[in-house]
């Protein structure tokens, strides 16, 4: 078996506050193989951009990483990037992975033109001169359909879609193995949506990076991605291959994702949610971070802490409750046939 | 006026909006932002707008608000035009009538005031409790966020908007709908800032005031699917023009016109393939305005004839409640 490109194993980022510190991601353990788009997904505050971020190592006080390894397979073997001095981080942004920001609308510089954007980038982490830089952006922009000559216009002058390509674009310059797309179409209509993510699919395929793809719209990351990771308050609670998680979901809080919104051809049922309010980090329970809301607590929940595991074949959850074979769907299905 | 769709409310007659799009005082370029627009809503039901950003969808509602005035066309509300009503009273009674709810729960309560300060506030302005009366008035206000489940509702009342999250906050927004006893609520893209877990429950209490409290609702989202779960007609707009209305579940599993099949089909859905082909061309969106001419669609429709640059086509009844604006359909 190959090595996946990037192995996070515990990782952890706390949050220094007046009434101590918080624990924004909990023990978060995934791999993203080559090639591969995984998903993360869950609620606001859930955690999902603190994971992205600190795989970039870009947080700041008072956010820290507090423990855990990012293995990350830069062509010669896998290295724990979180033991990267500065420099090396430096020099690994962007050239190994890069990041297309949620507000790609205003990760451009409103009062530079395109083209220093570009070679901004591509002369701050190769060696490459300014004409040879400017090559290279025109290059870029044909790959994500822009004209070249477009290259010295601002990005006002860019309709919301053609930014977003030019981010993409831009996270593209340098080849990187790895893109962290943290909610890249959330401000774009569908139709301009749609588009853009099968231009990103066509050039993954092209050029074979991975994807940590996360978004609010389980239906959109169900589309997209190879496999799902959902988080709930700082917690990673259940990973599976993306057309499993919503049919055959063992966690009740993926379950009751699933029934949160509705189809747009299916039968019209009771859209049911998820009662109460995601749970405020400084008052964590004892056990199960998801018990006040979920239907089926038992006395485990209230006193013992999850633990992601193996549940089936490859399908991961961290529900005390959670049985192999027994996905939720199955025994709802069953208990409506009785 | 009552028909098997039960009571019309308001009802659009062919509304025209145009707006300035530059300041210079010579030329002043005019943008049509609705274009020759009729609908009808009905007490009891719900009606759903979408369309891309720009299409045109927030100027209807805010139409209706009385925040703009159609530069031609009228709004009737209960057989009355909307533009006669100028005096305070009446104005008083239209509003009483008529509410919005806005996207962002976030802005749209004041920060630096509490939760029972904006439920008590319109029941006083619309005289809803007897002036003077606190107890009323406190009873009332527990009353109204019960029942769009805030409870415990004391402890609610006391909070700042801050303390809230963004479904409870737009709860708020809906208990000072039922509050004043609004016939018609303007919902413009009421849950697109909610998270899913949160968006289902708000859906169901605007569900619950359409059925339980006979509201009319009009829905502006990009969201179809959500469309379709909360109104029981549709109508698609695209730069300012209605290019498709009538059923929803029709539109949505038929769709006629070829940018609602190009909207269905762009949708999210679990059961779709992000490689699935879209069924229209790329294109700019065009910049509509008063002297423009055609079908403003024709640019990116894949089965645009020479005349649909030419001509704007006239709406055509499919079915009972099914209309298209399309030349394919003529």
């Amino acid at each position: 078996m190959t090595i996946p490109q990037i192995s996070i194993r515990n990782l952890c980022v706390d949050y220094i506050t007046a009434d101590g510190d918080v624990r924004a991601v909990n023990n978060v353990s995934f791999d993203i193989g080559k090639g591969e788009v995984f998903g993360l997904a869950g609620e606001s505050g859930c955690g999902k951009s603190t994971v992205a971020f600190s795989l970039m190592r870009l947080h700041k006080p008072p956010a820290y990483i507090s423990g855990g390894e990012v293995l990350f397979d830069d062509g010669n073997g896998a290295k724990d990037i979180m033991k990267y001095s500065d420099g090396e981080m430096g020099i690994f942004r962007w050239s190994e992975m890069s990041m297309v920001f949620q507000s790609a609308m205003n990760a451009l510089n409103p009062v530079i033109p395109i083209v220093d954007q570009f070679t901004d980038v591509i002369m701050r982490h190769t060696d490459k001169n300014k004409y040879e830089a400017v090559k290279r952006a025109e290059q870029l922009l044909q790959i994500v359909d822009i004209h070249p000559n477009r290259l010295s216009d601002y990005p006002h002058q860019f309709s919301g879609g053609m930014r977003q390509r030019l981010v993409i674009a831009i996270a593209l310059a340098l080849n990187p193995k790895l893109i962290i797309m943290d909610e890249p179409t959330t401000a774009l209509d569908v139709v301009v949506q749609r588009e853009i993510l099968q231009k990103i699919y066509a050039l993954k395929e092209e050029f074979g990076f991975s994807i940590l793809f996360i978004t609010h719209d389980l239906s959109l990351m169900v589309e997209f991605s190879d496999r799902i990771g959902i988080m709930y308050s700082g917690e990673l609670i259940e990973v599976a291959a993306a057309k499993d998680i919503l049919e055959r979901p063992y966690h009740p809080y993926t379950h009751g994702l699933g029934s949160s919104f509705p189809s747009l051809t299916g039968p019209k049922a009771e859209l049911k949610g998820i009662p109460g309010n995601p749970l405020n980090l400084l008052e964590l329970p004892q056990g199960c971070r998801f018990q006040a809301r979920c239907e089926r607590v038992t006395d485990i929940c209230r006193r013992k802490a999850t633990q992601l595991r193996d549940v089936q074949d490859g399908h991961l959850s961290n529900c005390h409750l959670a049985v192999g074979g027994q996905s939720i769907a199955v025994v709802e299905t069953e208990a409506a046939a009785v | 006026m009552s028909n098997k769709y039960g009571e019309l409310l308001v009802e659009g007659q062919n509304i025209v909006k145009d707006f300035k799009v530059s300041s210079n005082a010579l030329k002043q370029p005019l943008m049509r932002a609705s274009n020759d627009v009729s609908f009808k809503m009905y007490k009891s039901r719900g009606m759903a707008v979408v369309g891309e950003s720009g299409s045109g969808k927030s100027t209807i509602a805010k139409m209706i608000a009385k925040m703009y005035a159609p530069t031609a066309g009228r709004i009737l509300y209960k057989g009355r035009d909307i533009q006669t009503i100028t005096h305070r009273k009446e104005l008083m009674t239209y509003r009483e009538g008529v509410q919005m709810v806005w996207q962002d729960p976030f802005g749209s309560l004041n920060p630096t005031h509490n939760i029972f300060h904006h439920i008590a506030r319109p029941l006083k302005i619309h005289n809803k409790v007897s002036k003077g009366n606190k107890k009323e008035l406190e009873e009332r206000v527990y009353e109204l966020l019960e029942q769009v489940g805030l409870i415990p509702a004391k402890e609610t009342a006391a909070k700042f908007p801050h303390q809230l999250s963004g479904g409870q906050r737009q709860r708020v927004n809906l208990a000072r709908n039922i509050a004043v006893g609004a016939e018609v609520v303007l919902a413009d893209e009421p849950t697109s800032m909610l998270d899913v877990s949160i968006r289902a429950g708000v859906l169901n209490l605007m569900q619950e005031m359409k059925f339980d409290r006979e509201m009319s609702l009009l829905y502006i989202t990009h969201d179809i699917a959500t469309a379709r779960y909360i109104a029981e007609d549709l109508a698609v707009m695209y730069v300012g023009h209605m290019v498709e209305w009538g059923d929803t579940d029709q539109i949505i599993h038929d769709p006629q016109h070829p940018y609602t099949q190009l909207l269905v089909s762009a949708v999210p859905d679990p059961g779709k393939s992000i490689h699935t082909r879209l069924a229209g061309n790329k294109g700019e969106i065009p910049l509509w305005t008063p002297d423009s001419v055609g079908c403003p669609f024709a640019g990116r429709c894949l089965h645009a004839v020479p005349r649909c640059k030419d001509e704007m086509p006239a709406a055509k009844q499919l079915a009972e409640n099914h209309f298209v604006r399309c030349h394919l359909h003529e």
